[in-house]
C-alpha cells in the first residue's frame, strides 16, 4: 500500500510539475550547462560556495543546490520524490534508514578515484557502522557533538552533560532542536546508550528533558553558532565543526566533548537510486573528494574532513593539529554513532520529544 | 452569465482545481487514512491526546488574546482613519501597510534580534539604566508577534466599515439628543459589525495556524498546533497524523466563518 501512496505523491507532483513546466518549456533548455546538470541536497551552509562555481566551471555541469536543516526534514523530501535529487549528504543513521528502504544507488568507486585515494581507511572504517560493506556512502565530513561554553559567563569549566541541568544557568542554555542530538545528551547522562529502545531508559531521558527545559533559554538548531558568539547564552549543544568558527569569531568560546561521551558521526555524499544524472553525481563526488577542493571546504565551513589528502595540506600546524579539529578519539570512552531505530523507534522517539516539546 | 464571461473564468477554475480542490482532497485522503491505506479516524482522534490537546488550547488561547489585542489597538485607529481628511488618510493607511511589503519572515525575525538578551532594545534600555525587557521564548513575544503582523488586516476592514457610515446617521444621532458616547455604542458600533467579524476572522484564523511565529520567537518551547502540524510533514513525515490534525483546525475556521456568513450576511466587511 506504500507504493500506493508514493504513486499518488509522484503522480500528483508529476502533473503539478508538468502544470508549471507549460509555460516555462522555451527557457528551461537554457539554464542547463552544456554537459547537464546534477540536483544537490546539502545541509545549510556545508560547502564553500566557491567549489561549485569551480565545478561547473570545470565540468560545464550546471548545480542546482538545495539545503536542508536536519536529517528528519531531508528525508520525507527525498522519498516524496517531489524533487527528484541526484545527490543528498546525509548522517549515519539516515543512511542506513535509505539504505534499507532501497532509496540509494551502490557507488562505482571507478568512477571515483578521489574517493579511494584521498579518504582515510579508518573513516570508510567507521563507515560500517551503518554501510557495512562501503557500498553507498562517500564520507564528507565528520565530527561529534559536544559543548561549547562562554568561559565569561560561568565559574567553573564545563566537562560533564550533567552541567546542563545546573539551575545556575537558568536561561543561558541552548539545547538543539533535533530528536537524536537531544535524547542523546539525556541519554548520555544517564549513562544509557543514545540508541536505547528501552522503555524506562526512555522515559527516564524524557522526564530528565522536561526537567531540564525551564532552564533552556531556546531548542535551535543553525542558530546555536551566531546566539553563541553574540553572548546569548553560556552554553549551547554544538557540532564540533561549529567550534573552530565560533572561537575565531568570539575568543571566549570553548569546545569540549563531555565525559559521559557523545555522538560521533559521519555526514557522507549518497546518490539516490533514481538520480536522473547519476553520471553527472559521480563527477561531482568526485570533483569534492579533490584533496585542493577538499581543502577549500574545510577552509570555510571548519568541519573535521576526512580527506586525508586536504588535511596534509593545511598550511597552519596548529589548525592541521588542532585537537577540536582531528580529535584522538581513543581517548575518549562512550562514544557511540547514532544507529537507525527502525519505524516503530522513530515514532516511538518523535512520539516522546513531542511530549517534552508540548510540556 | 454569457458564453464570453465562462470564457474569462476558466483560470480561475482551472486554479482553485489545482491548488484548492486538489490539495483539500489529498487532506482528506491523508487524514483518513492509516499507513497502510485503510480507513482510520485515529488521525483526529489524536487532537485529545495530551500533547496535542495542549497545543491546540495554548493556539485558541494565544490567537484569541491576539485577535483582542489587535482589535483594541485596530478600533480608535480604524476610527481616526475613517473621520480624518481624504488627502492624509491615504498616507496613513499606507503606512500601516508597507511593512506588508516586506517578507513576513524577515519581519518576524528582526523581532527576534530586537528582542533578544542582548538584543536592540535592551542596549538602549541598559543604555537609560531601565531594567531588561525578557519576553523573547514566552508566550508574550508570540503574541507580541501575531499582533505585529496581522493588524494590518484588522485596520483595514474595520476602517472600510467605518468609513461606509455616512455622517448624516451620526449627526442624526446628536440632534436626537445622543451623546458621544452612545451614539458611539447604538451607532456607530453595531454599523460596524461586518467589519469587525471580517477583522476578526482575518487575525484569528492565521495566528490560530501560524507556525512560523511561534518557532521564531518562542525558542522552540511552545508547541503550537501549527507547529505539530509541520513537524509531521517535515520531520517525523507522518502525512496522515499531519493531515488529521488539520482537519481538526479547519473545523475551528469553519465555525469562525460560519459566524462571520451569520454576522456579515452583505458581505460588507470583506476585504477592500
Amino acid at each position: 500500500m506504500k507504493r500506493i501512496k508514493k504513486q499518488f505523491i509522484r503522480s500528483t507532483a508529476v502533473l503539478l510539475s508538468l502544470l508549471t513546466a507549460l509555460p516555462l518549456g522555451g527557457c528551461t533548455s537554457s539554464g542547463r550547462g552544456i554537459n547537464g546538470q546534477v540536483i544537490v541536497y546539502n545541509w545549510g551552509e556545508y560547502i564553500d560556495p566557491e567549489t561549485i562555481r569551480l565545478f561547473e566551471e570545470e565540468s560545464g555541469i550546471k548545480v542546482i543546490y538545495d539545503e536542508f536543516e536536519t536529517n528528519e526534514s531531508m528525508y520525507p523530501k527525498v522519498e516524496s520524490g517531489a524533487v527528484a535529487y541526484d545527490i543528498a549528504c546525509p548522517s549515519d543513521y539516515m543512511i542506513s534508514r535509505m539504505i534499507e528502504n532501497g532509496m540509494l544507488a551502490e557507488i562505482d568507486y571507478e568512477k571515483i578515484p578521489n574517493a579511494k585515494k584521498n579518504i582515510g581507511a579508518q573513516y570508510y572504517e567507521q563507515s560500517r557502522g551503518f554501510d557495512p560493506e562501503n557500498k553507498y556512502a562517500v564520507p564528507y565530513c565528520w565530527g561529534t557533538v559536544g559543548i561549547l561554553y562562554n568561559k565569561t559567563m560561568v565559574d567553573e569549566p564545563i566537562t560533564r552533560w550533567e552541567q546542563l541541568w545546573d539551575e545556575k544557568y537558568a536561561d543561558n542554555i541552548l539545547m538543539q532542536d533535533s530528536v537524536r542530538d537531544a535524547f542523546m545528551v539525556a541519554e548520555k547522562r544517564n549513562g544509557d546508550s543514545m540508541n536505547t529502545l528501552d522503555p524506562e531508559k526512555l522515559t527516564a531521558a524524557k522526564n530528565l528533558l522536561i526537567e531540564q527545559k525551564p532552564l533552556v533559554q531556546a531548542y535551535v538548531v543553525d542558530q546555536v553558532r551566531d546566539k553563541m558568539i553574540g553572548g546569548e547564552a553560556a552554553i549551547g549543544v554544538i557540532y564540533s565543526g561549529e567550534a573552530i568558527y565560533t572561537q575565531k569569531e568570539n575568543p571566549d568560546l570553548v569546545y569540549v566533548i563531555p565525559e559521559e561521551g557523545t555522538n560521533v558521526w559521519i555526514d557522507s555524499w549518497v546518490i539516490l537510486k533514481n538520480a536522473p544524472n547519476k553520471e553527472n553525481a559521480e563527477k561531482f563526488i568526485d570533483f569534492m573528494c579533490r584533496a585542493d577542493i577538499a581543502l577549500m571546504n574545510f577552509d570555510y565551513i571548519t568541519y573535521s574532513t576526512p580527506n586525508v589528502a586536504a588535511r596534509e595540506l593545511i598550511e597552519d600546524e596548529t589548525v592541521k593539529n588542532s585537537e577540536i579539529a582531528f580529535p584522538d578519539l581513543s581517548q575518549y570512552s562512550n562514544l557511540e554513532t547514532y544507529v537507525y531505530l527502525g519505524e516503530e523507534g522513530d515514532s516511538l522517539y518523535n512520539e516522546l520529544w513531542k511530549e517534552v516539546k508540548a510540556y | 452569465m454569457t458564453s464570453k464571461n465562462k470564457w474569462l473564468s476558466v483560470p480561475y477554475l482551472f486554479w482553485s482545481v489545482v491548488f484548492i480542490i486538489i490539495p483539500l482532497g489529498m487532506i482528506l485522503y491523508y487524514g483518513l487514512t492509516d499507513k497502510t491505506g485503510a480507513f482510520t479516524l485515529d488521525n483526529i482522534i489524536a487532537i485529545t491526546t495530551a500533547g496535542h490537546a495542549k497545543a491546540l488550547r495554548l493556539s485558541l488561547l494565544l490567537s484569541l488574546v491576539s485577535t483582542l489585542v489587535c482589535f483594541l489597538l485596530a478600533y480608535p485607529l480604524a476610527m481616526i482613519l475613517a473621520r480624518i481628511q481624504v488627502k492624509r488618510h491615504n498616507f496613513i493607511i499606507l503606512i500601516f501597510i508597507l511593512p506588508m511589503w516586506m517578507n513576513f519572515l524577515l519581519r518576524t525575525l528582526a523581532w527576534q534580534t530586537l528582542l533578544e538578551k542582548n538584543g536592540v532594545i535592551n542596549h538602549i534600555l541598559a543604555f537609560f539604566h531601565l531594567p531588561a525587557l525578557k519576553i523573547i521564548n514566552t508566550p508574550a513575544a508570540i503574541i507580541l508577534g501575531m499582533v505585529y503582523n496581522f493588524l494590518p488586516f484588522m485596520v483595514l476592514p474595520l476602517y472600510n466599515a467605518l468609513s461606509k457610515i455616512d455622517i448624516n446617521v451620526i449627526n442624526a444621532a446628536h440632534d436626537l439628543g445622543a451623546d458621544n458616547f452612545y451614539t458611539f455604542v447604538r451607532i456607530i458600533l453595531p454599523l460596524s459589525i461586518p467589519g469587525i467579524i471580517s477583522g476578526i476572522t482575518m487575525v484569528f484564523i492565521p495566528a490560530l495556524t501560524t507556525f512560523v511565529i511561534s518557532s521564531l520567537l518562542g525558542g522552540g518551547k511552545l508547541l503550537l498546533i501549527g507547529d505539530v502540524i509541520e513537524q509531521e510533514f517535515t520531520r517525523t513525515s507522518n502525512w496522515h497524523l499531519g493531515s488529521g490534525l488539520s482537519m481538526v483546525l479547519m473545523v475551528f475556521i469553519l465555525i469562525n466563518m460560519v459566524l462571520s456568513a451569520i454576522f456579515d450576511k452583505d458581505g460588507e466587511g470583506s476585504m477592500l
